[in-house]
């Protein structure tokens, strides 16, 4: 109601009284009501965290690639006819290559600062997909997936796999051999799929691989198509960020009903907005510095020439990882072949993500839980979620090492016949590995933040008793920090309801409860977290022992 | 406040001064699961800004300094830009020879885009107020009589419209807009042509010279040495046809010459020429051409993804994810003492596909 | 003939009869000059195969025999040539060590190269092989860098990588690096197939194209090479590409961000 009374004064105020940027706001209040928006949004609050600014280096680094990105449509030529090269490069001149290849060759040569803007744009696309794989594993390990968040992650994995096929279609579009070498690949596990492989691929690459058609297709996607979604995407991102308000840690004067912090106008704009400045200046600067996709250097495309150590980028390095540890299965029947060495890795590569999507709902259909969390978990108090979360990292760092076992095989003067049967292995045993690994520290953890919380702080001086005895000495907590280290929350395992009900009726428990039991009572069950120091045992330890 | 379950010191109350003076926001309430309250946000501290005039100043200089710097930095980009030619190289130690305008415009723009975020973020943290601020969350899901209403709300308009009531209606209408989109499927048909037998067939063909990629000659077999690789193209494609890139991509032929009693499968044997054999340079697994010949150990691996191939041995793999062996190509010599394919290729060449069989 | 005619009207054709005068005018030369340097000649030209042979019997024959034919440790040397000796023994491969990995790696050598020519004649004689080649066939005059990029993708990159750098074979064997290698090594190398690696014949990759392909890598592969983006990050394409783009990259943007998020220092209670 108060804005509207601001507005009226303001309009009975004497026309050109006011200052111009007022003026100005009234009218487009009058139009888009700006001033109900901003009432809410002005002084929203945003808890201080450097964790909390990963997003913030996805969003910039893609607002970057998107502004390099329209500067080299400028002078790309998304077309795969064939020219001979006569530009400044001396070791390709003469020599036959795609439009799309040779006019990359002018950006990176012959138009000023175009290699500069080639390098920001591939080195903001890197640091874009490293920063969202950040990003979603903070998000993952603090539990901030939890709800009313859970649509919001939806939104942030998408954006995640649709980096990676738009980073993916950008690598292609040059047409040098590095990434001509990705296609055919792209093309390869496309022709594994059953019954459609043949048909996809002749539809996608316009008949018979390479075909002329697919840098001018993979433009249109690489360009419009998949950043217009991602944009949207991401608008829906932040709205939803706004909308939910940010997570905080535990600590004192946080509660799951407040978020402490600084408002957005004035620190945060400036915070907010000098870090898109940072996060620019640097990857500038990296791009002065390092080299990337040196696309000369790898020549033209020709389907009958490869260079050893062909990857792709980083991202995409799982996949080629999970296609290079499969061992070589193919099926023959009736006429028909079923070539799992490529397919199932294929499959496999959607199940790795999809698991990592699914999560938040698999968590919330074991924990029952209803309410709103705000209150982020630290790691160590999550402890399966969190021994799952490094179980699945683990696995996708061994593909990561599987997708580059030759250069591991020559920097390290190692087999690679002996790499790739460790990844084999490691693909499954590690995970099991970081699994165990990881909750057992997680408990300890936990023990030691107990013992904190009842004994005190070591402060690392000794004392002799009377006695003789040497005993350390301990200092109490504060309050903030004992409710600190005991804001957590600790579920009881899910138990299976009551089989008789109250009319002395027998049910049957169904098969997808006494899963739920069964998980639940790997999650929280005894001995699957350490239960909080209640005041009953503080009251003890701290009367009995009295203070050091 | 229950504040009995809770030791004495450590109360809220008694708290040390300055812990208990400014006590804000809401104190939690100790219980069993919350075992020791939540004491409050911790008082506002002051940074020296705060109390020092001098250093808000100093502050005050730093960040105009940034925001200066970025200013001259900008104008070295453009000086940068108009000054250095593109094609100039120097040494910049300990990166090595880079171009001289690359290097000039990326440190230049990087200092203009840095210096004003680090002004902007340095002025937020020491001169603009570092208050903590506590704002209230409200739940997400709408009150139980928005929740009625809007559900109210919704059964009318639906009773209004009768969709429920008259079905023929809802049923054409579901039929017409699950019909629509197929317009739009059915015009992806010209995307590409049929599968057919495209990828059974290649360039090669009974009478075709193997001819030299590198010298673009017909090879006699006495030019393939033992422990040598070559890779040969049919006579007729040249480089720059229309259709060289699809046609070498199925065509492209590795050939290597083992002597005739270490070749262990029969049919390689019946198919080589002194033991010249030609095998297809497209790999199996996913289709780069793979060519990593060993020549004492006639392994030949793909680059891409590791498959190896025995090529004393029919080229059977032996190690990585390719499925099958790599397609033999039968050769022999023409009367002009040239080698000469015998025949296209008896299966299809590269990645394994449905059809395939 | 035909071959010929066509090859007369190559660009090129001029720059070889240059070079076949120059040979011509150097060969007259010798021919005129005094006899009895000429019969020094032929009696050094056997003395350097004594020598050869002496070198041999120390450092080479108790792995391929003392008269070259292989032993079950070291393959037979008849017919090897001069340029396989010059290749091995000059790049320090040969003499190996006693015990070898996967493969014999380069290194120091420990031989002049009046000893490893010394070496090279007494191999030869044992059976007719490729000869050391001279400057004329392995420098750069005449070279078409362009056109040695094409062969060298062709035939070399898929061991070697785009610009040789090296890279993986099975079994913990490699394709070496071809950074800054002697252009004669290569040349070699190419002719002979040291080791695993095939040999790429002149029947089969031309004179000319192994001078191509040398004057190409001298372009992108030596420490004369132009990196206009700035760091090379060893060449080898998106691996460390992604590394560095984690670790200096993200990494550097995580510490911008902690120096954002970070509360400003407290004056100092008073």
């Amino acid at each position: 109601m108060s804005t509207t009374e601001n507005h009226d004064s303001a309009v009975t105020r004497e026309r050109g009284k006011a200052p111009a940027g007022e003026r100005i706001a009234d009218w487009a209040d009058g139009r888009l009501g700006i001033y109900s928006l901003a009432k809410s949004n002005m002084r929203k609050i945003f808890p201080d965290h450097w964790s909390f600014m990963l997003g913030e280096v996805c969003m910039y680094s893609f607002i970057i690639i998107i502004l390099t990105g329209v500067y080299l449509t400028l002078f790309f030529h998304p077309s795969m006819t064939e020219v001979e090269y006569h530009g400044s490069y001396v070791p390709l001149q003469g020599q036959l290559m795609s439009e799309a290849f040779s006019s990359t060759l002018h950006i990176s040569f012959d138009v000023r600062g175009g290699l500069l803007i080639r390098q920001i744009h591939h080195w903001a696309a890197l640091i874009f997909l490293a920063g969202m794989f950040v990003h979603m594993m903070r998000v993952f390990f603090t539990g901030a997936f939890r709800k009313p968040r859970e649509v919001n992650w939806l939104f942030g994995f998408l954006l995640f796999v649709l980096g990676m096929f738009t980073g993916f279609t950008g690598y292609s579009l040059p047409d040098d051999l590095l990434s001509g070498t990705g296609v055919r690949f792209t093309q390869g596990a496309i022709l594994s799929m059953p019954i459609v492989g043949t048909y996809i691929s002749m539809f996608l690459f316009g008949g018979e691989f390479p075909g002329h058609d697919f840098v001018a297709r993979f433009y249109s996607i690489h360009i419009l198509l998949l950043p217009g979604i991602m944009l949207g995407l991401m608008v829906g991102h932040l709205i939803l960020v706004f909308y939910h308000k940010h997570t905080q840690f535990a600590g004192p004067g946080k509660s799951n009903k407040n978020v402490v912090g600084m408002p957005l106008l004035p620190v945060y704009m400036a915070k907010a907005g000098g870090f898109f400045f940072l996060v620019f200046g640097v990857i500038a600067a990296i791009a002065a510095v390092a080299q990337i996709n040196p696309i000369w250097a790898m020549g033209p495309y020709r389907p009958d020439q490869v260079s050893t150590g062909a990857q792709p980028d980083w991202y995409m390095g799982f996949a080629e990882g999970l296609i290079r540890f499969m061992p070589g299965w193919e099926i023959n029947l009736w006429g028909h072949t079923l070539v799992l060495g490529v397919f199932i890795p294929l499959v496999l590569f959607g199940v790795v993500l999809a698991a990592l999507a699914l999560y938040p709902f698999i968590e919330a259909w074991i924990t029952g839980d209803k309410r709103e969390h705000h209150i982020l978990d630290r790691p160590r108090n999550a402890p399966t979620r969190t021994a799952l979360g490094v179980a699945w990292v683990t696995m996708y760092m061994i593909t990561l090492v599987g997708g580059g076992n030759d250069l591991w095989a020559t920097h390290f003067h190692l087999s690679i016949n002996t790499i790739t049967w460790f990844v084999r292995i490691f693909f499954f045993v590690g995970p099991v590995i970081a699994y165990i690994a990881t909750k057992r520290i997680c408990l300890g953890l936990q023990r030691r933040d107990k013992d904190k919380v009842l004994h005190g702080r070591e402060t690392g001086t000794i004392k002799r008793l009377p006695h003789g005895e040497f005993i350390e000495i301990h200092e109490p907590l504060s309050q903030e920090q004992l409710h600190t280290l005991t804001a957590h929350e600790q579920y009881e395992p899910a138990a299976i309801g009551a089989t008789v009900d109250e009319n002395g009726v027998e049910r049957k428990v169904t098969g997808k409860e006494k899963l739920r039991a069964k998980i639940s009572g790997a999650y929280f069950g005894e001995d699957q977290q350490i239960p909080k120091p209640t005041v009953e045992e503080y009251k003890e330890i701290t009367s009995g022992h009295g203070h050091h | 406040m229950s504040s009995q379950d809770i030791p004495e010191e450590n109360l809220p109350a008694e708290q040390s001064a300055g812990h208990n003076e400014h006590v804000h926001g809401a104190v939690g309430v100790a219980d069993e699961k919350n075992p020791f309250a939540d004491p409050g946000l911790p008082p506002h501290e002051h940074r020296v800004q705060d109390i020092d005039e001098r250093a808000a100043k100093r502050s005050e200089r730093a960040v105009a300094f940034l925001f200066t710097l970025s200013m001259l930095a900008t104008v070295g980009f453009i000086a940068s830009y108009v000054a250095i030619p593109a094609d100039k190289s120097i040494f910049v130690f300990p990166i090595g020879h880079l171009s001289a305008l690359n290097f000039a415009l990326g440190l230049t723009l990087g200092t203009a885009l840095f210096t004003i975020g680090a002004g902007a973020v340095h002025w937020a943290r020491t001169l603009m107020s570092d208050v903590e601020v506590a704002d209230e969350r409200h739940p997400i899901a709408a009150s139980p009589e928005v929740r009625a209403k809007v559900h109210a709300d919704f059964r009318q308009g639906a009773k209004e419209s009768a969709l429920g009531r008259r079905k023929l209606i809802r049923n054409t209408l579901f039929g017409a807009v699950a019909l629509v989109p197929l317009s739009g499927v059915v015009l992806l048909r010209d995307l590409g042509p049929l599968p057919e037998d495209k990828l059974r067939h290649t360039l090669w063909a009974k009478g075709k010279l193997l001819v030299n990629m590198n010298t673009n000659e017909p090879l006699r077999p006495s030019d393939v040495a033992v422990g040598s690789l070559t890779f040969a193209k049919p006579e007729g494609l040249e480089e720059h046809d229309e259709d060289f890139q699809n046609e070498i991509a199925k065509a492209a032929l590795m050939i290597v010459r083992l002597q005739p009693d270490n070749i262990k499968d029969k049919r390689e044997l019946e198919w080589s020429h002194e033991g010249i054999v030609a095998y297809s340079k497209i790999c199996t697994h996913v289709g780069c051409p793979i060519s990593l010949y060993e020549q004492q150990t006639h392994h030949v691996l793909c680059p891409c993804h590791q498959s190896t191939f025995d090529l004393s041995d029919g080229a059977r793999v032996i190690f990585g994810p390719a499925g099958h062996a790599l397609p033999q190509l039968r050769i022999g010599v023409s009367d002009e003492g040239y080698l000469q394919a015998l025949g296209d290729f008896e299966e299809p060449v590269g990645p394994a596909f449905w059809e395939r069989g | 003939m035909k071959k010929l005619s066509a090859r007369r009207r190559h660009p090129l054709a001029a720059l070889v009869v240059l070079l076949l005068a120059l040979a011509c005018t150097g060969g007259l030369y010798a021919a005129f000059a005094p006899a009895s340097k000429a019969q020094a000649d032929d009696s050094a030209q056997s003395l350097t195969i004594d020598e050869g042979k002496k070198l041999y019997a120390v450092g080479c024959a108790s792995c391929h025999g003392t008269g070259g034919q292989g032993t079950s440790d070291g393959p037979s040397l008849v017919g090897v040539g001069a340029a396989a000796v010059d290749f091995q023994v000059g790049t320090g491969r040969m003499p190996a060590a006693t015990s070898q990995g996967p493969q014999v790696v380069k290194k120091k050598n420990i031989y002049t190269q009046a000893e490893i020519d010394q070496l090279a004649a007494y191999i030869s004689s044992l059976g007719s092989g490729p000869a050391v080649p001279t400057k004329a066939e392995y420098g750069p005059e005449g070279a078409d860098i362009a056109k040695g990029g094409e062969l060298f993708r062709t035939n070399c990159a898929q061991c070697h990588n785009f610009t040789g750098k090296g890279g993986a074979l099975t079994k913990g064997k490699f394709a070496p690096t071809l950074e800054d290698v002697d252009p004669k090594h290569l040349y070699e190398a190419m002719q002979t197939g040291p080791q695993n690696m095939p040999s790429f014949p002149d029947t089969t990759l031309s004179e000319q194209n192994k001078k191509d392909i040398i004057a190409y890598l001298h372009a992108v592969n030596s420490s004369d090479t132009d990196n206009p983006g700035g760091l090379e990050l060893g060449g080898v394409g998106p691996v460390s590409e992604g590394l560095f783009a984690w670790i200096f990259g993200l990494g550097a943007l995580i510490a911008v961000a902690v120096w954002v998020a970070a509360r400003t220092a407290k004056a100092k209670k008073s």
